[in-house]
């Protein structure tokens, strides 16, 4: 069963005024997160991600389509017992201390007293923050908000976390650490539904992402489908002993070529080309070094796609 | 309940940890004190005068709390984006405004409460006899309060804070001036005059029913049926209210 059912959203934000003009943020975007796999959202500022969030909790309605988390429709409170969410850049009341801050989030999860006592300490050693535990939330850095902030998502042990940027004002450890964290969520069963733009991230982490620009989504798939199906692969050749551009099939169907001495690097456009490249080296008395498929990044293909959009 | 509560009781942390509230009740402090001095100054009816200016400075603060910290219940929570996780939990939008209210509505029951206690203090102390009146004329204020609440959350739940005030402010304005809108109304025989006066008199609450400081400061009690009638009458248009703000807050988009 899936964890998250997404058909045909579309949000239009109808004018207040007749002067102003009505906005589309989401245009026809359909997709399913699978109960235990880690989603990335990928997309620029302003391309949709948080609106898509939004309507999964019931803060905003779609003006047509249909959405389905964990099984009800969105925005059904009784399902939101099972998730977790943290927003974009998140303001928490900082007159709280950490403990006071959990508590009163265990209690609208519904908590007992005791299970809360139980789980606070458990969670704030989970993101690094038992030191401050009596500290006010005012007297946080912003990292330490957004590892509370992770905290407060995980206060019920939620089947499904949904994190709007969560490594958004970290610095490279604290990246590392709140990764390590969805991973240790998927190891238990959980769904992750997280939106970033940082790639790395979801190179490293993800089952599936999609790409959403402007609204609409413009790939869906495992990280290698996308990588591996809508880019051609190039492929690296490195050899000893010639100048590369001397060879006349490498200046005809070499990509780039970069020399360094003898040394030759080549980028080749594809598979295709490869023993016409092979033979000329051969023939010209070159030593192989190396040939490394050169494998597209998501990177590319994320710039490839919002240019495309653009 | 227990999520409702949890909101209540966060809502009444948050008020009192706010400086704000201290501030009002220095300012409550100062006025009752002031009373006692122009007590002291006034030939004859002193009692009358502490009375008087206790009862206006207690009215005072608990209006001031419930319309500035009141339309700041539900719309500080937008603004600052809180509203978001607390949505996503298994809380009702209803349970979220009811809650809020409740956590506000303790915390000027409480400020009423030790504001009361200062200035029965204050006349205590000033050798005056404590009238049961003043007691009724305190339960009205509550009343009052509550009211004036439940316009400036209902306002804020679709309007910005400035707006918010504004309109609230002059409910309370208009409230108090029901009786004069009557007056008009019957003076002008026909036209907008009457028809905007009457349409204000039946829609604004008389808040006029909810003051008594006056008589109860000359240690005059109400008749206990007016004053079960008034609190009813307060109580049942602030339950309107509420289920208004809910049905406007459960329409919204964030």
């Amino acid at each position: 069963m899936d964890a998250i059912t997404v058909e045909h959203i579309t949000k239009v934000y109808e004018p207040v005024w007749p002067w102003h003009r009505s906005s589309t943020v989401l245009s026809d975007v359909s997709f399913t997160v699978a109960k235990g796999e880690i989603f990335g959202f990928l997309g620029h500022n302003g391309a949709g991600k948080t609106t898509t969030m939004k309507i999964l909790l019931g803060l905003l309605r779609p003006t047509s389509g249909k959405i389905e988390v964990l099984g009800a429709p969105a925005g059904d409170v009784a399902t939101h017992g099972k998730l977790g969410y943290l927003p974009e850049s998140p303001y928490f009341y900082d007159y709280l201390t950490a403990e006071e801050f959990l508590e009163f989030y265990g209690k609208l999860a519904g908590m007992a007293r005791e299970a809360i006592r139980v789980r606070i300490p458990d969670l704030l050693e989970q993101v690094g923050l038992q030191e401050a535990q009596h500290r006010q939330l005012r007297k946080f850095s912003k990292g330490m908000l957004q590892r509370i902030g992770l905290a407060q998502a995980l206060i019920q042990d939620p089947e499904l976390v949904v994190l709007d940027e969560p490594m958004s004002g970290l610095d490279p450890m604290g990246r590392k650490e709140v990764r390590d964290l969805i991973l240790n969520l998927r190891e238990q069963g959980k769904t992750v539904f997280f939106s970033t733009h940082i790639l790395s991230d979801v190179e490293m982490i993800c089952n599936r992402v999609g790409i959403l620009a402007k609204g609409k989504m413009l790939a869906l798939g495992t990280v290698e489908e996308l990588v591996d199906g809508q880019l051609a692969k190039s492929i690296e050749v490195v050899c000893d002993g010639v100048i590369g551009r001397q060879i006349e099939p490498v200046r005809r169907l070499a990509l780039r070529t970069l020399q360094s001495g003898a040394r030759c690097l080549m980028v080749l456009p594809g598979h295709e080309c490869l023993d016409e490249i092979l033979d000329a080296l051969r023939r010209a008395g070159a030593k192989l070094v190396s040939i490394i498929p050169h494998k597209g990044s998501l990177e590319e293909l994320f710039v490839h796609k919002s240019e495309g959009e653009g | 309940m227990q999520r409702l509560f949890a909101v209540a009781v966060n809502t009444f942390r948050e008020t009192l940890r706010d400086k704000i509230l201290y501030n009002l009740v220095l300012f409550a402090v100062l006025l009752i004190g002031s009373s006692v001095l122009l007590g002291t100054l006034t030939i004859g009816e002193q009692a009358r005068i502490v009375n008087n200016l206790g009862l206006a400075a207690i009215n005072l603060v608990a209006v001031i709390i419930a319309i500035f910290v009141g339309i700041g219940l539900v719309s500080k929570e937008i603004e600052r984006r809180t509203i978001y996780t607390l949505l996503a939990r298994p809380i009702t939008r209803a349970q979220f405004v009811l809650g809020k209210y409740l956590g506000l509505a303790l915390v000027i029951l409480v400020n009423i409460a030790i504001m009361f206690a200062m200035f029965l203090a204050t006349v205590k102390l000033s050798g005056h006899p404590i009238h049961a009146s003043l007691f009724q004329a305190v339960e009205l204020m509550v009343v009052e309060a509550l009211l004036v609440m439940a316009f400036a959350l209902l306002f804020s739940t679709f309007s910005s804070s400035i707006l918010s005030a504004t309109l609230t402010l002059g409910i309370y304005v208009i409230g108090h001036l029901t009786g004069d809108l009557k007056t008009i109304a019957e003076k002008h025989a026909s036209g907008m005059i009457k028809s905007l006066t009457t349409t204000l008199y039946y829609a604004v609450p008389n808040l006029e029913t909810l003051n008594i400081k006056g008589q109860s400061a000359a240690g005059v009690s109400v008749d206990l049926g007016f004053q079960l009638i008034a609190t009813a009458y307060g109580l049942l248009y602030t339950g309107l209210l509420l289920v208004g703000a809910c049905l406007i807050f459960q329409r919204r988009d964030f």
